[in-house]
């Protein structure tokens, strides 16, 4: 009996594409761990980074280093963060969407834009754009460091030293929960002075070399750790967005097979019934 | 007897935090001990070891490519650029890498390259010589 051969076939082709995206769900649930694990171990650098430069500014604030003045915007500098691969739901565009309204914003207000990429998806999506790229970088994997980022960041650090750009801003995806990662942007310079009432405390320090120098090197080491915590920060929304959408996928697939099945299982009773039908007539005739 | 809170961290996570006896960093200036109530303090560092001696225990040695250390009243911080327990280190690597940055000095044909090959080879000098310490113990 051929009954429904083109369904069946269909039915088997639909379970195969849920094992593939369940199976990527679960490698996305796996490196999702572990990315959280990283996020978390990058914190205490960042937390500490961020008071010694607290301390630093507070003592210094005779010493104008351009990384913390204010200056007229008239170019801006955007590091924007996206993945090297696919199937991720809305992690990618989400992206896109924020700094495309963001690039809006600054078009109307004439001030121009450099961009920086990571991520394959975001040199593929503004290729297509009329923007200015400067630099891009991908392939970073699941487990960035910080040494593949420092290109990026001295292209910029470089160009808001020369006075090229006036403001660089970071776009990433912030990870709030499993199911939820949101779009932000952040100011990254100038370095924003922080509150007074933070820092009650503070001492006179012995400095090796010169304040000045290590001044310098903190802020690039600070700069670093942001980056890099954006890095991590975007591997892990990467893959609880991919985990998500894979999970959508697995259980659409579930639904479709389904009522496969039970399209299946009428054109089998049809045929049944009517061969039934077909073999009382024949008894009736003779 | 008194002791100082440390904390040990580079980017990629958090290497020590407790509180030590005495401790020992490779300050761009030399080889610096810090005993408790140190003057506040900000330096740069160097390649090199950390030492830090525990009051009831043994003592913990991590390796750092360079960073910063702060000393503030209460407590010590550094922060590594990049950091590598002792026990983590591979001294056939090291040497290695060590080797590789004689030769890229021999063979540096601009001043760019001969700093960033001086660099490397001071770091895996440190390296090598941390690990052979670890070694011999």
């Amino acid at each position: 009996m051929a009954v429904g051969k083109e369904i069946r076939t269909q039915i088997s082709s639909v379970k195969n594409t849920q094992k593939i995206t369940r199976a990527m769900e679960m490698v996305a649930a796996s490196k999702l761990k572990k990315t959280q694990i990283r996020m978390e171990a990058s914190r205490p650098y960042a937390e500490n980074i961020k008071s010694v430069v607290g301390h630093l500014m507070h003592i210094n604030p005779e010493y104008a280093h351009p990384y913390l003045s204010q200056r007229d915007v008239q170019r801006v500098g955007m590091i924007v963060f996206t993945s090297d691969r696919g199937l991720c739901g809305g992690h990618n565009v989400n992206v896109f969407r924020a700094t495309v309204s963001k690039l809006r914003e600054f078009q109307e207000a004439g001030i121009e834009v450099d961009l920086a990429l990571v991520g394959t998806k975001a040199v593929a999506y503004f290729k297509r754009l009329k923007v200015n790229v400067v630099s891009a970088v991908t392939h970073l994997g699941d487990q960035p460091h910080v040494s593949d980022l420092v290109g990026t960041i001295a292209s910029m650090t470089e160009a808001y030293k020369e006075g090229k750009i006036d403001q660089l801003l970071l776009i990433h995806n912030v990870y709030v929960n499993t199911m939820t990662q949101k779009p932000e942007i952040n100011n990254l310079l100038p370095i924003e002075k922080t509150d007074e009432d933070l820092l009650q405390d503070h001492w006179d320090f012995i400095y090796e070399p010169s304040a000045e120098e290590l001044l310098d090197t903190v802020l690039n080491r600070y700069l670093e750790s942001q980056v890099y915590r954006a890095a991590v920060e975007n591997v892990a929304c990467e893959m609880a967005s991919k985990m998500v959408a894979m999970k959508a996928a697995t259980d659409n697939a579930g639904k479709f097979i389904d009522r496969l099945n039970l399209e299946y299982n009428k054109a089998r009773q049809a045929a049944i019934t009517q061969e039934i039908s077909e073999i009382v007539g024949g008894a009736a005739a003779v | 007897m008194s002791e100082i809170n440390v904390n040990i961290v580079s980017a990629e996570g958090e290497l020590f935090k407790g509180s030590v006896s005495m401790l020992f960093v490779p300050a761009i200036s030399g080889e610096l001990g810090i005993a408790p109530k140190h003057a506040p303090l900000l330096t740069a560092l160097k390649p090199g070891e950390i030492r830090a001696e525990i009051a009831d225990g043994d003592d913990i040695h991590i390796y750092v490519t360079g960073g910063i250390l702060e000393i503030q009243p209460n407590q010590v911080v550094v922060l590594a650029d990049s950091a590598l327990h002792a026990k983590d280190l591979d001294a056939d690597a090291a040497k290695k890498a060590r080797d590789e940055a004689r030769k890229a000095i021999d063979g540096a044909s601009q001043d760019l390259d001969l700093v960033q090959a001086q660099a490397n080879l001071v770091e895996a000098e440190a390296r090598y010589k941390a690990a052979q310490r670890l070694k011999g113990r």
